[in-house]
């Protein structure tokens, strides 16, 4: 928590007027979007699965070590598109308006060991409802790490770079974990809750089904090239978790990013939700090859405004909307990718230090950060 | 194994290679026409036939199970990039040879559909399809006597039964505005010439509106005539009545364009279809409140629009997004956020 409100310069009026800008321009992009967006979405997703296709066809003589390195490139980034531009997006039914049975939140499922169903759960209902509020929002510090000075330290946070460290290279199974709320779910003995096992079979299922597509069946699809197909599937997998938690990573956990408490939120109006979206969110600067690879979750402070607006829009609303920060005297975090990955991973290590204990704290966020 | 057995573990393992896609996403890549694929046709080429209708040439998918004349086709078409289905009847003779069909369209005012085919449709487009359905079909047993009578549009599913099956004896009454007005003028003159039809034109601008009792002087013996009738609701209605009074109803044979106009208003009735609930709701509550007071099962979640956790099918009706104002109709495979809509009018909710 930080000691100074860098919005308490602000009065409710202006909160709400800013609350009603914003609306605008969210109006003004659902009012524009049309065919050129529904062809973007296609677009991607037929490359996409071009690429994949391709890329496994190169792999089937991926023990001609070229054949391997392109074969493996490819599928990555096939992997990467698969889980950010399209996945993530349709997932959050930024292109439901198309009324494309195939195309929409309710019928997608991606390359992902989370069930769709589940993560949109998680994701879209708790993390973007109660963006960065403590013990409300389980993407801070993924329930493992120590993310605030507030709370408590424990020896356990000695560990957490090296937590955070195998959380990015098994970054699916960790959101798997994560979306079933893992920790409290063994912990409490709510281990025999129907539902929780319901949930647990479908992400058993869904993993089940992963690992057999991408170790077993195109492996074995490969013949003699076996072994280095296996390889480059579990290579793809591992450079798209890296690179997953590293754009996510950039989202919420740079310097400068504001967490908050739950007390604050009780009777949070429009205006103050922005607020806190705004607050609570980072930018990654970069190319447009860099936003595309992001699935524009560069625009991390713009999704979070506008989390059901196409992807493809960010970028022209992200002029608006720093605007909008500049007009409101708000600091508007953003940088480039290793700028802020390298401020995310020193959050990470300082707070893995206990720090001194601060002042001011009501008896209530005591609670909380115990709780937390 | 035998070869259905052999074929759906194949089927199978392909399933098992593409997860989480099916194969077929990967198929409609290349061949989105082809058999087994979901139905869909590609639009070859659009020709204009009046100031405001154009006829759509259609490559319909390897599925097309073909039609009967006087059948119509539902076809789901992206306009600026939201699908809408609308049903059109097919003009084209069943027996075509080159496996195309042809619906005709007529620009309506504010059709958004209507006019996107008429004047913005490109040839190379995949539309969606639906198999041809709707019985105003000529039976199979031929009668003696025919007479057609259409207004407007209402000429396109009798133009695919002129097309398709010659009669002895047939009577055309059609009614447009304007000679110019009429759809397939040339054509409908030729079989005229050709003595295979006979034609009588009303041109409403000019003549007026037709008046049922007319008939008597323009086809004195219309009640001995099998009769298809299509077009405007008024006209349909006035022959019903008339072939009813004269005690010849079982002749008369009509289609009804879609009558589906919705008025967008400020609450009203919500049905919820599934749980068989129906509550009056105002135009300002959230229908996921609403649903909830009634004792009906929503799914939810932020309930503030973003997460998208409400979504569920509006079988009819109409919506009004609290947000924007923006009205969303009914229509097959729409679905709304139920925290962020309101009733706009009587509407009907699959929960
Ligand atoms: S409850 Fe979240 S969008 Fe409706």
């Amino acid at each position: 928590m930080t000691a100074i409100d860098p919005t308490a310069h602000l009065t409710s009026e202006q909160i709400e007027e800013l609350g009603r800008e914003l609306d605008a321009i969210r109006d003004e992009v659902i009012a524009a979007r049309g065919e050129k967006d529904a062809a973007y979405i296609r677009k991607v997703i037929s490359v996409q699965r071009k690429l994949e296709l391709a890329s496994r066809g190169v792999l089937l003589f991926s023990f001609f070590p070229p054949a391997w390195l392109l074969g493996t490139a490819g599928l990555s980034v096939a992997k990467i598109m698969d889980n950010m531009e399209i996945g993530h997006n349709i997932l959050h039914g930024q292109w439901d308006w198309m009324r494309d049975p195939k195309i929409h939140s309710t019928t997608w499922e991606w390359d992902h060991v989370s069930p769709s169903e589940q993560w949109k759960h998680s994701h879209n209902e708790l993390h973007h409802t109660y963006t960065n509020v403590i013990g409300k929002d389980n993407d801070l510090g993924y329930g493992i790490m120590r993310v605030d000075e507030d709370q408590r330290w424990h020896p356990f946070h000695l560990g957490q770079p090296l937590w955070n460290f195998i959380n990015a290279c098994f970054f699916e199974y960790g959101i798997a974990a994560y979306d079933l709320e893992l920790g409290k779910n063994l912990r409490k003995r709510r281990r025999k809750n129907p539902e929780f096992r319901a949930r647990a079979r479908a992400v058993g299922r869904k993993i089940r089904k992963q690992v057999l597509k991408d170790y077993v069946i195109h492996p074995l699809l490969s013949g003699p090239s076996f072994l280095t197909t296996l390889a480059a599937t579990f290579t793809a997998n591992l450079v798209r978790n890296l690179w997953t938690h590293s754009v996510i990573m950039c989202g919420h956990f740079p310097e400068g990013v504001q967490v908050f408490e739950r007390r604050s939120i009780k009777g949070e109006t429009r205006g103050q939700w922005y607020l806190r979206q705004m607050m609570g969110s980072a930018n990654i600067s970069g190319s447009k090859a860099m936003h595309f690879m992001t699935g524009n979750l560069s625009h991390q402070i713009e999704h979070h405004l506008f989390p059901d607006l196409p992807s493809n829009r960010y970028a022209e609303v992200a002029v608006k909307v720093r605007a909008l920060f500049e007009k409101y005297e708000l600091e508007y975090v953003t940088g480039p990718l290793p700028k802020q990955v390298f401020s995310a991973w020193h959050k990470v290590f300082r707070l893995s230090l206990p720090n001194k204990k601060p002042k001011a704290r009501t008896p209530d966020r005591e609670k909380e950060l115990l709780a937390a | 194994m035998t070869s259905t057995a052999l074929r759906s573990r194949a089927w199978k393992l392909l399933e098992t290679v593409t997860t989480p896609l099916l194969p077929s996403d990967y198929l409609d890549l290349v061949s989105p026409l082809r058999a087994g694929a979901d139905l869909r046709g590609r639009i070859e080429a659009v020709h204009p036939e009046t100031g405001d209708a154009a006829t759509v040439v259609i490559r319909p998918g390897r599925g097309w199970r073909g039609h009967t004349a006087g059948q119509y086709v539902r076809i789901g078409v992206d306009v600026d990039g939201v699908r809408l289905w609308r049903a059109y009847s097919l003009t084209s003779p069943t027996d075509r040879r080159d496996g195309r069909v042809t619906i005709t369209v007529k620009a309506i005012p504010d059709g958004k559909v209507s006019n996107h085919l008429v004047r913005r449709a490109k040839p190379g487009t995949l539309i969606q399809l639906d198999q041809a359905t709707g019985d105003f079909v000529l039976p199979r047993a031929r009668p003696a006597k025919v007479l057609y009578l259409t207004a407007g549009s209402g000429i396109t599913p009798v133009m695919g039964m002129l097309r398709d099956t010659e009669f002895n004896d047939v009577v055309m009454v059609h009614c447009a505005p304007r000679p110019q007005d009429v759809i397939f003028r040339s054509e409908l003159h030729d079989l005229a010439a050709d003595k295979k039809l006979r034609l009588t034109e009303v041109h409403t601008d000019t003549d007026g509106k037709l008046d049922i009792a007319r008939l008597d002087e323009l086809v004195p013996d219309w009640a001995e005539r099998e009769t298809w009738a299509c077009g405007p609701a008024g006209l349909l209605d006035a022959a019903e009545e008339h072939w009813t009074g004269h005690g010849v109803r079982e002749r008369l044979h009509t289609e009804r364009f879609r009558p589906g106009i919705v008025v967008a208003g400020d609450g009203g009735e919500v049905t919820f279809s599934t749980t068989g609930k129906t509550v009056d709701a105002d135009g300002a509550t959230p229908l996921l409140d609403i649903g909830e007071e009634a004792g009906v099962l929503m799914p939810s979640g932020c309930r503030m629009g973003i997460c998208f956790g409400c979504v569920t099918p509006l079988r009819s009706g109409a919506v009004r997004d609290l947000r924007t104002g923006e009205i969303t109709e009914a229509e097959p495979g729409v679905l709304i956020q139920t925290c962020v809509s309101a009733a706009a009018g009587p509407c009907d909710i699959e929960r």
